[in-house]
């Protein structure tokens, strides 16, 4: 028999830390800080408009761009919250999660060859994604002493005459770290200079702790060149409704429809019609799930200064970053034994790529509550290992 | 803000201390311990209470709603009647209400007897009560904000990231 498999698809590596996935989830009486989706249900109002429209017998397809009235639903939004203006008709299209608005736009902009550059630790999907376009993934690797923001002198370096798309994972998922708007106007320079074009990924947007978030489509010259990736899930706690949507020039935009009309032919649609609620009724839910959050971050900064554990302060999503160089172990190893001798899990940085080495990332999509057994376990832990 | 911040928190769970506070607020542990006192002293903060499902307990309690409909008092309102019904201990609250009747309060008694004897016998005596109409608590669903069920277990599932 023949090869059954593509070459390309073989070759993605799986993630090296499957096996520390599978103990964890296995192990019934662990508490996680590992999950990476908010602990709160989706408001009830949303909910229940997506019950009514399956009430209604609202069942059928939506048109491939998605339903006009949460089109125009994401105009009034991203207006209202970035005050950036986007055609709904010929700019916004609804997408299956962020993540496929991640695909299609590499997809759409990618050929064979092309260099795409992404900056790590990031969200896992961005590499095998380009590597699927046959594009070169070309790694930056983010620092902390930056607090993983992502600078011009690092962004310069890594360009070369083949590179064309720089994914811009802001608020980062793992680090937690944010790009501000002089951050932003300092790449911005060489994105232009260099004629590249931008995918950024906004998915964690409404998680901004340090003012409000900052979409590099609102400086000058910006939206002409970028694909806005943003979403349901992280910000009105919709994860498993499987909701996004991707912004961008109609000349991208119309290519990527092309993608997603043979792939996936629409978006849910009992999802689309329950955002068409969230955007227009839940503004109040996020400031208030926002807001737990921050306590919740404030909470572990203090806790990890407490226990002399370094970390620089992020600003954005739901995760924090400690530092555990200091203890001579592998991210891995370190996650490894803490599951195992004080049972609870947290992901070890190198998951997001190898410039997470030496960190840990703890989600605090977890009550106060939880938080306060979880980081009583750590102190003890991280005790011991100090008295070894 | 941080009045109302404080208020938020700890409308949900009263038991969170100053320094939690403080740590959780980004602010200090002087600064909320100043402001909780002066909410104290001015009656923004009127008591801390507990939360408790009777029905998981050996004690019998009855609560009733009963709806109060009254003359008004010369020169007094409602709050002279208000004030003759709210210094019995058994009841637990009494508000002025707009529609169909005038004052809903809230009475809780070992025994349906006992609650039923305190509304024949002294509520609807009392000058200016014109009727009352008494509701028997059968089920708590939710109080106070908080769902009286079992908490669910967190389903959401470990993925590789």
């Amino acid at each position: 028999m023949r090869n059954p498999l593509c070459e390309k698809v073989v070759n993605i590596k799986p993630s090296g830390i499957r096996k520390f996935f599978d103990i964890a989830s296995e192990m019934k009486d662990a508490i996680s800080l590992g999950v990476g989706e908010p602990d709160f249900d989706t408001p009830w109002h949303i909910r229940d408009e997506g019950i009514y429209s399956l009430e209604q017998g609202r069942t059928f397809y939506t048109s491939n761009a998605g339903l006009k009235d949460l089109k125009i639903e994401i105009a009034r939004y991203l207006k209202r919250r970035i005050g950036v203006e986007y055609d709904y008709n010929h700019e916004i299209m609804v997408t299956v999660g962020g993540s496929e608005g991640i695909d299609i736009a590499l997809r759409a902009m990618i050929d064979p060859g092309d260099e795409v550059l992404i900056p790590q630790p990031s969200y896992v999907s961005y590499e095998p994604c380009a590597i699927l376009t046959g594009a070169k993934p070309v790694i930056i690797e983010l620092k902390a002493e930056n607090e993983f923001r992502l600078t011009a002198q690092e962004l310069r370096d890594a360009i070369t005459d083949k590179t064309k798309v720089l994914v811009l994972p802001f608020p980062n998922n793992p680090t937690g770290a944010i790009m501000e708007r002089h951050d932003l106007e300092a790449i911005a320079e060489v994105i232009e200079e260099h004629d590249l074009y931008v995918i950024s990924d906004e998915i964690y947007s409404e998680l901004s702790y340090k003012g409000d978030h900052v979409s590099i489509t609102q400086l000058p010259g910006m939206k002409e060149r970028t694909v806005l990736i943003n979403g349901f899930s992280k910000a009105y706690a919709m994860t498993g409704w499987r909701l996004g949507y991707a912004c961008a020039p109609q000349i991208i935009l119309q290519q990527m429809l092309k993608i997603h009309q043979f792939a996936i032919m629409c978006a849910p649609t009992t999802s689309q019609y329950a955002a068409v609620e969230a955007l227009k009724n839940g503004d109040e839910d996020v400031a208030k799930m926002r807001e737990a959050y921050n306590q919740r971050r404030r909470f572990l900064m203090d806790a990890f200064k407490r226990m002399g554990l370094e970390c620089f302060e992020p600003y954005g999503a739901f995760y924090v970053f400690p530092c555990i160089k200091e203890f001579g172990m592998t991210s891995e190893e370190f996650a490894m034994a803490f599951l195992e001798e004080e049972k609870v899990a947290v992901v070890p940085g190198t998951a997001f790529g190898d410039s997470g080495e030496g960190f840990l990332r703890i989600s605090y999509a977890y009550s106060i509550d939880n938080l306060k057994v979880a980081i009583g376990r750590l102190e003890k832990f991280i005790t011991k290992l100090r008295n070894k | 803000m941080l009045r109302e911040e404080i208020l938020t928190t700890i409308e949900k769970n009263s038991r969170v201390d100053v320094h939690e506070l403080a740590v959780r607020l980004g602010s200090t542990d002087e600064m909320i311990a100043a402001e909780m006192a002066r909410m104290e002293d001015e009656g923004v903060i009127c008591g801390y209470h507990t939360m408790i499902d009777w029905e998981k307990t050996s004690l019998e309690k009855v609560t009733a709603l009963i709806e109060v409909r009254c003359t008004l008092q010369r020169g007094q309102g409602f709050d002279g009647l208000a004030e003759r019904i709210y210094m019995y201990p058994e009841v637990k609250s009494v508000y002025l209400i707009s529609g169909g009747y005038d004052l809903l309060v809230t009475l809780e008694g070992r025994s349906i007897k006992e609650v039923s004897t305190f509304v024949s016998d002294k509520l609807s005596t009392m000058e200016n009560v014109l009727s009352t109409a008494t509701h028997f608590i059968l089920k708590k669903y939710k109080d106070h904000g908080t769902i009286m069920a079992k908490k669910p277990e967190d389903e959401r599932q470990m993925i590789t990231p």
